[in-house]
């Protein structure tokens, strides 16, 4: 009975750490409405810089007074990330905030190793909390019981904060109708700035109190952030409590469930959350989210099909592309190649975000998919290489099709967050079924049959695919089906009184984009050879999410062009410097600051504004390659 | 001092870009892949390492007389990047070899397009048995002591203690996954009344070790085997010493003893864990006095299992580039089988029949001193003594 008494103490002493990271996510959110990816930066930051102030100041006082001026000084960071890099692009599209903080995060983990030294770190034990505490037989570190007093503390004074003081009014009466406290006068600059600092003291905080029991390293970022996305959206956005209680369960679930199901870590968050998202679309605490107002930016410039002039432009670019085999070597005709299964990866995510206005999170598993069909139908059944093509896509959409049905229940970030937790239990199931998927140790030796073996004849498969794929999503976005789909996107309750059943089209377009990511999958599954887990991580959703956003939400094309840049300059980045991240990190919030709509969007901006200044010209000369592959 | 190096190096990279190749026909160019970016504990010590050997080779006269060119790539820690580089290496450098990788995964798709493009691969560090056996293939050899060798001199020494009662702790993924069932096979053999009470399975780099030393503890095991390591392992230690789970317990644990994972933990290091690692304060042999010495005199560092694992991949590499005489890798192959060279562990072969080297680890027991952890009665294992017969590596090897 001791050692359920502790187990249970033990998973509250972890929840406390992960509320105090969750909080400060869900005011963030709450209020401004960025996906924060930076949050689990902020948390690293915050753990490196206790560890060296508690290494130089000494005693009782110094240890606790360094935890709390690393947390200080780490919300000053991010008041001036605030300022100086999101205050620009609050009013660029939806998720294009998120961008701008994944690209900090990728600059945060270079950064920490230039600076902290590529060792673990570990710091020194808590000052009167390092040792524990005789339970009936079962030991219980102090340092945990503190912990698990700080949870509910924490909570307390936030609660007191919201509900006590103006500026908690403010701040709620932000996370539920921004533009109505916009609207009646309040700054809302500096309530914006105010409410980052405190997300991000909290993160701070959560990573510096680490330091007793954990080690301070480059890769602390990811470790949580995904978690402590979970853990907001099972307690409903925005919601502290609710953060506190999802916070509480994960840890509990997971304390008990190792008992029975060692295994069990890896994907217990996201059972929770699919279940929890299943039957309360808006997690356990939140409210649905109040009817848009605007469709922001969408209606600015409305989409036209390519005239003729620009078809035969992006022919014409098509047509040179398919000559790089004639004076292009091997190497660069693998990279094409390449290059040419992401534009397909990217337009499928395009084609239900930008078009469906369904940002997926999860988008990898569908391309994974596909890869891994590759590798059955080739590995084991022993099928023709045109076969496996053919065939290898429909575990994509069958995917697609059962995940998708249950996805477009819902909507937003919640939308995104199902989507992420469907792709996380496939990636675990790719991961734990070591017997049939080899678990991460993959699926090797999927090579292409001889006819298209060498690099030039894949590269002109990959390109005439990519080419056929893109052309037939445009046709889509152009048809009736695709009209009836962005008005989905534009108004569900319009569309819906004009007799537009939403959800059936949402999910058509869900099981086109998913089964349209594993065509992309299954030629990547041949470009390497081999299939592995990675084929349908988290990383991979996040790099599709990039290049769409990179690109342009807003714009037909931006997809393509998003791909071709990112993926061009990820490949030559990590060839050629160790610090890719750093760089490639730059380079995104330089974007972001630049073009605020992506790259496809500010050139059509530019083009829109060269029109109205001399209105005799033919419009019809802007970009030229947006569709070219 | 060290970051503004590594700036201007980043800056020199990307204005050099595409003339990095003017390297001279004459040279002989190795291509390197490793996870520098995602584990640069293990491979900032490891590319000093292999830097070292490729100027001690020219200084020697190079290869044949020709220079030696290592060309490095980052992987990224992922399968599929590590292929792109493996393809730059090859289809736009034209090295004569591949080298390096990590993690078992990424070993494999190496050794995987090695085979596939008829390259010669040397991996360096993944461990997986996979490498050599169940997806050998005749392009891939290995340095390192894999899995199967490590849990084998470990058993060794835990088959003797009392215990019977055993639990494991091991990350959720494949290398974790194979070390436990190696041990526990070689272990069940030679001691059938042995009880295996308890398996944990954390997340790798996510353990919540509170909750999983707790039911470690509960299960009231005898001993404990541990596979986890880095920063999953100090979390491990730190909530195990202060829960008391080692108290009374021994410890068998894989790698630990390497300074890449003792060194980080500090005073907080648990006495009296059997381990496998690298002490290389404590290693009086001539061949590895001459490496500490070029290596303290070269970085002012002291070296972590990685410099020697970079430095004798790179010296293998040479050893079997000059005795062959040529690149093409039908030589390469015929030379490295069955070539023996020193190291500075002491000679070592390249096996023929599963093209695994000889390389051994030292195993010892874990101690605290001076506030910092080290591993005192060490004994060297020397691989050849820890691989299963000729006949059963056949059958785990498909034939070529």
């Amino acid at each position: 009975m001791a050692f359920y008494v502790v187990q249970f103490l033990t998973g509250l002493a972890s929840a406390a750490s992960l509320f105090l990271v969750a909080s400060g996510l869900s005011i963030i959110f709450g209020v401004t409405r960025i996906v924060n990816f930076a949050h689990g930066a902020f948390y690293m930051i915050g753990a490196y810089i206790a560890f060296t102030l508690t290494e130089r100041l000494s005693g009782a006082f110094g240890f606790w007074g360094s935890i709390v001026l690393a947390a200080l000084a780490v919300a000053l960071i991010g008041v001036l990330v605030e300022m100086v890099l999101l205050r620009r692009i609050y009013h660029a599209p939806e998720l294009f905030q998120l961008l701008a903080t994944f690209g900090l995060t990728l600059m945060v983990e270079d950064l920490v190793v230039l600076i902290w030294g590529p060792d673990d770190l570990v710091g020194r034990r808590a000052p009167g909390f390092k040792g524990a505490i005789d339970f009936f037989g079962q030991n219980i570190p102090s340092y945990d019981l503190f912990l698990i007093v700080l949870g509910p503390v924490v909570l307390g004074i936030l609660w007191l904060l919201f509900q006590r003081t103006r500026w908690g009014v403010l701040v709620r009466a932000a996370t539920q109708d921004r533009d109505m406290v916009a609207a009646l006068g309040v700054n809302q600059k500096w309530l914006f700035t105010s409410v980052f600092a405190v997300g991000v003291f909290l993160a701070a905080l959560g990573g510096a109190l680490q330091i007793p029991r954990d080690a301070v390293h480059h890769a602390m970022d990811l470790r949580i952030i995904v978690e402590v996305f979970v853990v907001v959206v099972i307690g409903g956005l925005g919601s502290i409590v609710g953060a506190f209680v999802a916070a509480v369960l994960v840890s509990e679930l997971n304390a008990f469930g190792i008992l029975i199901f060692p295994k069990i870590s890896i994907i217990l968050v996201f059972l929770v959350m699919a279940v929890v998202l299943i039957v309360r679309p808006w997690g356990l605490f939140g409210k649905p989210e109040a009817a848009a107002r605007k469709t922001p930016g969408l209606t600015v410039n409305p989409w036209r099909p390519l005239t003729s002039n620009e078809r035969l432009a992006s022919l014409a670019v098509l047509v040179i592309a398919a000559t790089l085999p004639l004076f292009a070597g091997n190497y660069a005709l693998t990279v094409g190649s390449e290059i040419a299964i992401f534009v397909i990866f990217a337009v499928s995510l395009h084609f239900l975000m930008s078009v469906g206005g369904l940002a997926s999170f999860g988008h990898a598993a569908y391309f994974g998919l596909g890869a891994y069909g590759i590798a059955f139908l080739a590995k084991m059944a022993g099928l023709p290489m045109i076969v496996c093509l053919l065939l290898g896509p429909l575990l994509g959409c069958m995917g697609a099709a059962v995940f998708g049905f249950f996805a477009v229940q819902l909507s937003g970030v919640y939308f995104a967050m199902l989507t992420l937790a469907f792709a996380q239990i496939v990636w675990s199931i790719a991961f734990q079924w070591v017997s049939v998927t080899g678990g991460d140790n993959g699926i090797l030796g999927v090579w292409p049959e001889k006819w298209a073996a060498s690099p030039s004849h894949f590269y002109w498969l990959a390109l005439g695919v990519a080419a056929l794929v893109t052309i037939a999503l445009r046709i889509a976005v152009f048809s009736p089906f695709g009209y009836a789909l962005r008005a989905t996107r534009d108004s569900v309750l319009r569309s819906e009184a004009i007799g537009i059943d939403a959800k059936r089209i949402q999910w058509t377009a869900f099981v086109i984009a998913g089964t349209t990511a594993g065509i992309g999958g299954a030629l990547f599954a041949y470009l390497k050879g081999s299939v592995f887990p990675d084929n349908l991580g988290i990383s991979l959703s996040v790099d599709a999410l990039v290049m769409v956003l990179l690109g342009g939400v807003e714009t037909v094309s931006g997809a393509v062009i998003g791909a071709i840049v990112y993926k061009a300059l990820n490949i030559w980045l990590v060839s050629q410097t160790d610090l890719s991240k750093l760089v490639l990190g730059g380079f995104i919030v330089l974007i972001v600051v630049v073009f605020p709509k992506g790259i496809v969007g500010m050139l059509e901006m530019l083009a829109q504004r060269r029109r109205k200044s001399s209105p005799p010209r033919s419009p019809l000369l802007a970009k030229p390659i947006e569709s070219a592959e | 001092m060290r970051a503004r190096n590594y700036f201007v190096g980043a800056a020199f990279a990307l204005l050099a870009g595409g003339m990095a190749h003017s390297a001279v026909a004459q040279d002989i160019k190795i291509g390197e892949i490793n996870s520098y970016s995602l584990l640069p504990a293990f491979t900032e010590p490891y590319r000093k390492g292999w830097q070292l050997a490729v100027e001690e080779i020219n200084a020697a006269g190079g290869i044949n007389g020709k220079k030696l060119v290592v060309i490095s790539k980052d992987d990224g820690g992922k399968p599929a990047d590590a292929q792109t580089a493996a393809n730059e290496l090859v289809s736009s450098e034209g090295v004569a070899m591949l080298t390096g990788t990590f993690l078992s995964n990424i070993g494999l798709a190496v050794s995987d397009f090695a085979n596939q493009k008829k390259v010669f691969f040397l991996a360096a560090e993944p461990l997986t048995d996979a490498v050599t056996w169940s997806k050998g293939n005749k392009y891939t050899f290995r340095l390192r002591p894999s899995n199967y060798m490590q849990a084998a001199m470990l058993v060794e020494a835990a088959s003797k203690l009392p215990a019977k009662r055993w639990a494991t702790i091991a990350p959720n993924y494949e290398y974790g996954q194979s070390a436990v069932a190696v041990f526990k096979k070689l272990m069940s053999e030679k001691r059938p009344d042995i009880q295996w009470v308890d398996e944990q399975w954390p997340p790798q780099g996510k353990i919540d070790a509170g909750p999983v030393v707790q039911a470690v503890a509960a299960a009231n095991p005898e001993a404990i085997l541990n596979v986890t390591f880095g920063a999953d392992l100090v979390k491990l230690v730190r909530e195990g010493n202060t829960r008391g789970l080692f108290k009374g317990r021994e410890v068998v644990s894989f790698l630990t003893g390497e300074p890449e994972y003792l060194d980080p933990l500090k005073d907080e290091t648990p006495e009296g864990w059997i381990v496998t690692g690298y002490p290389w304060y404590s290693i009086k042999t001539p061949e590895h006095d001459a490496f500490l010495k070029a290596y303290q005199a070269k970085y002012n560092d002291y070296p972590r299992l990685g410099s020697i694992v970079g430095y004798q991949t790179i010296k293998s590499a040479a050893a079997i580039l000059a005795k062959a005489g040529s690149t093409d890798p039908e030589k390469l192959i015929a030379a490295a089988e069955g070539l023996s060279m020193p190291s500075p562990f002491g000679e070592i072969t390249f096996r023929k029949i599963d093209h695994q080297s000889t390389l051994g680890a030292y195993v010892g027991k874990t101690a605290l001193k001076d506030g910092k952890g080290v591993m005192v009665d060490s004994s060297y294992k020397k691989g050849a003594d820890y691989l299963p017969s000729d006949a059963e590596v056949e059958k785990l090897r498909p034939k070529d």
